[in-house]
């Protein structure tokens, strides 16, 4: 392999060390600040381990329940960090098991080292035991992946994991290392990896098309703004907001964007998509400028992309060359890091209120409250709603708290209803939709803040998808909130099935466990609500808690979420029951 | 639905084991045949090129390329239609010696820039190249001989426009 990597200009002068190739890995690790890794040992990845051990005061290794849980918490840990998470795992079926994780990262854009181990160097492709072709499997799903077969490989793809899994648009890298590379001695020295040719981390700004989307900007009369994660992964919310603030712009996000902007701004609309706000749905296809920052047009945003704000002029601001024009044509397409096309475009927008149009947002929202907002929150009919759960924990976090969901009804809730006063607190599986995601999530959320209070929301059914990382948490002791919204169904699912197909609910109603019994089992704290009056009282308790804490409310059964843009219909046929 | 066409895919790369299966997945997630692949060494010391020929839409070439280009290892790619690139395919033909001396076979020959490149007592082999369209046509002449074997390269093709690669790697650093 020809590895161009460039060096740091100012390397300090290292003394080389002559180790193996598992202590090599350890101290690279060290190297990038990795203090925390998640993982699973097995036979192909024992030298590693037993490395770990003896640095244990330096890295600690969480052990997880399954693989999968380590990339997960892996993710939770990035999310909320903007550090890259680590997982580890053997070879085989350790390194199959974080296929999911990695598919979710990657289509999330969230930065992730995995390491892998595979059998020595000379059983490769004989079928040995635990031999699977995890290269070959990951590829798809890798931003970079790489096999070392030769333990003095391992600094420099090691600094160029991190490097490239954390620049530009972040994403997941696997190192897969054969066992002979770990146990091999070699002369070790560290190089921290600045850029590698052929990989432009980020495109150069072209001032121009700021200059052009200014000019966009300043004409328009209607300007929408929908904002995606790339605000945060760009760490960009405070040229965000002041670029918002003096444009008038009003602005909605889509669910990786949440927490972006805080949820009481003035100028913050709500959710675009599926189950998002009324009045940014409709007024996508009123406005007349419509611009794109960090987001990449997703279908369950857009809805069908044939009548998708035909009538506006779309500016996309965005790091990724490839999303450019990928789902929707732009008209002026502002390539770079937000982080700095946004600072750049600030002195050229006019100050603005758009007063009027800003009323519209307000006027949707009030329609949407009548028939939608005030009945999830404030239900007067008998049987829980999952709004109220998620009003009760607002009211206990104050909008501070880290909210992790998983997938389904309840996660469409919990990004409309949580409150969030700063960044990087709404952790979920947006673009794989990974039920199971958030309980291991939640770990990685937790020991990547720990000043910092989490809570999971998670549905019965991706509940025990990973219900065994009530394993890591009892081990660890780590502090997670956990609130089981039930409702005794695959409730997205089943709501399709009353919509859509006639209420047949084929294999969506489950038959739960004593989910307090489980819990209890694990010697975690654990409580289930069933009457409205218990409510407060107990998201209170869980919330104070200074240990983990599980909580299961019982929902209504058949509620639904909406509104609701039904697949392939447009954003403004947007329905509100 | 935009008309679908053939284009032909070069990527400029570094060498890398496994690059390979980086590029055709992406072809396999968009559910695209490829109609024929060639890797090869380029103009420039190190770099690899990859030659993919592909029958889809401009706007699905156009966004192909942004995720190749999104790719670590790739430097460049690029699409063109047959008007802009200057194409070759090579093509063998095993044929038994017993029509060696067939006058007919030796005047398709000429005609199609077709080459004996092998005689041994019981089969020679022709050698020939030129567009897919060429080889075809040979193809159909010479199968009442009976064709003992047949292998068809896949394309090779330089551009007419210019590939600024050596320009592109300057910038990376």
């Amino acid at each position: 392999m020809e590895t161009q990597t460039a060096v740091a200009s100012k390397a300090t002068t290292k003394k080389t060390v002559h180790i193996s190739g598992a202590e090599a890995v350890i101290k690279c690790l060290l190297e990038e600040g990795v203090d925390l890794l998640y993982g699973y040992p097995g036979g192909a990845i024992m030298p590693i381990y037993d490395e770990l051990y003896k640095y244990q005061d330096k890295l600690q290794h969480v052990l997880t329940r399954h693989e999968q849980g380590a990339t997960h918490s892996a993710q939770g840990f990035a999310r909320v960090t903007g550090k890259v998470g680590v997982a580890m795992a053997t070879s085989g079926p350790g390194a199959t098991n974080l296929i999911t994780g990695i598919a979710d990262a990657q289509i999330d854009s969230t930065p992730m080292v995995c390491i892998t181990g595979q059998v020595w160097k000379h059983l490769l492709g004989s079928d040995a035991f635990q031999e699977t072709d995890i290269i070959g499997i990951s590829t798809p799903v890798t931003k970079w992946n790489y096999q070392i077969t030769d333990a003095s490989e391992i600094p420099e793809v090691m600094a160029k994991a991190f490097y490239i899994a954390r620049s530009g648009r972040p994403g997941p890298v696997l190192i897969d290392i054969t066992k002979n590379a770990q146990v091999e001695t070699f002369d070790y020295e560290y190089k921290k990896c600045t850029s590698v040719r052929s990989y432009k981390a980020k495109p150069t700004v072209d001032v121009n098309q700021v200059k052009a989307a200014a000019k966009l900007i300043n004409a328009a009369k209607k300007p929408m703004i929908v904002f995606g994660q790339g605000v945060i992964l760009g760490e960009a919310e405070v040229e965000f907001i002041a670029f918002i603030e003096k444009a008038g712009i009003p602005s909605a996000w889509t669910i990786l964007g949440l927490s972006a902007l805080p949820t009481d701004h003035p100028l913050n609309v709500g959710m675009v998509g599926m189950h998002g706000n009324y009045g940014p749905n409709k007024l996508t296809n009123e406005c007349d400028v419509l611009i794109a920052i960090g987001m990449r047009f997703d279908d369950r945003v857009t809805g069908n992309l044939e009548s998708y704000a035909k009538q506006a002029k779309v500016i996309h601001f965005e790091i990724d060359p490839a999303e450019i024009d990928k789902n929707v044509k732009t008209d002026v397409a502002v390539l770079g890091d937000v982080k700095d096309t946004l600072a750049q475009i600030l002195s050229m927008v006019d100050s603005n209120t758009h007063t009027d149009w800003h009323q519209k947002f307000k006027d949707h929202d009030k329609t949407e409250y009548d028939k939608v907002i005030k009945d999830d929150l404030y239900p007067t009919k008998d049987g829980l709603t999952m709004g109220e759960v998620l009003k009760e924990i607002n009211i206990a976090s104050k909008g501070d708290a880290v909210i992790v969901s998983d997938v389904g009804q309840h996660q469409m809730v919990a990004c409309r209803y949580a409150k969030f006063n700063q960044s990087k607190s709404n952790v979920t599986s947006g673009g794989l939709g990974t039920m199971g995601f958030a309980l291991p999530a939640a770990i990685g959320a937790k020991m990547g803040v720990p000043q910092r209070e989490v809570v999971a929301i998670i549905g019965d059914g991706g509940y025990q998808m990973t219900i065994q990382e009530l394993g890591t948490i009892f081990q660890t002791k780590v502090p997670v909130k956990i609130v089981v919204l039930n409702n005794e169904f695959l409730g997205m699912v089943r709501q399709w099935q009353q919509l859509f197909f006639d209420k047949r609910y084929a294999s969506t109603e489950l038959i739960n466990p004593d989910f307090v019994a489980i819990a209890k089992g694990y010697h975690i704290n654990a409580k289930k609500v069933t009457k409205r009056e218990d409510l407060a009282e107990a998201v209170e308790e869980m919330m104070t808690s200074k240990d983990a804490y599980f909580l299961e409310v019982a929902v209504e059964k058949e509620g639904n979420v909406f509104p609701m843009i039904p697949t392939g219909a447009s954003v403004s046929d947007i329905r509100l029951s | 639905m935009e008309e679908e066409r053939i284009y032909t895919i070069s990527v400029y790369t570094e060498n890398n084991i496994g690059l390979l299966n980086r590029l055709s997945a992406i072809f396999l997630k968009r559910h695209i045949n490829i109609e024929s692949m060639t890797v090869s060494k380029s103009e420039i010391e190190e770099v690899h090129r990859f030659t993919f020929v592909v029958n889809i839409s401009e706007e699905q070439a156009r966004k192909i390329i942004g995720q190749i280009e999104k790719q670590i290892e790739v430097i460049r790619a690029f699409y063109h239609t047959d008007d802009e690139v200057v194409y070759q395919e090579s093509a063998l033909f095993k044929i038994s010696t017993k029509h060696l001396y067939d006058e007919e076979i030796q005047d398709k020959l000429k005609f199609r820039r077709a080459n004996i490149i092998t005689i041994t007592e019981h089969y020679f082999v022709i050698e020939a190249s030129g567009s897919k369209d060429d080889i075809d046509k040979l193809y159909d002449r010479l199968k009442p001989y009976g064709l003992m074997q047949f292998v068809r390269s896949g394309r090779i093709a330089i551009s007419r426009p210019k590939m600024a690669i050596s320009e592109l790697l300057q910038e990376f650093n």
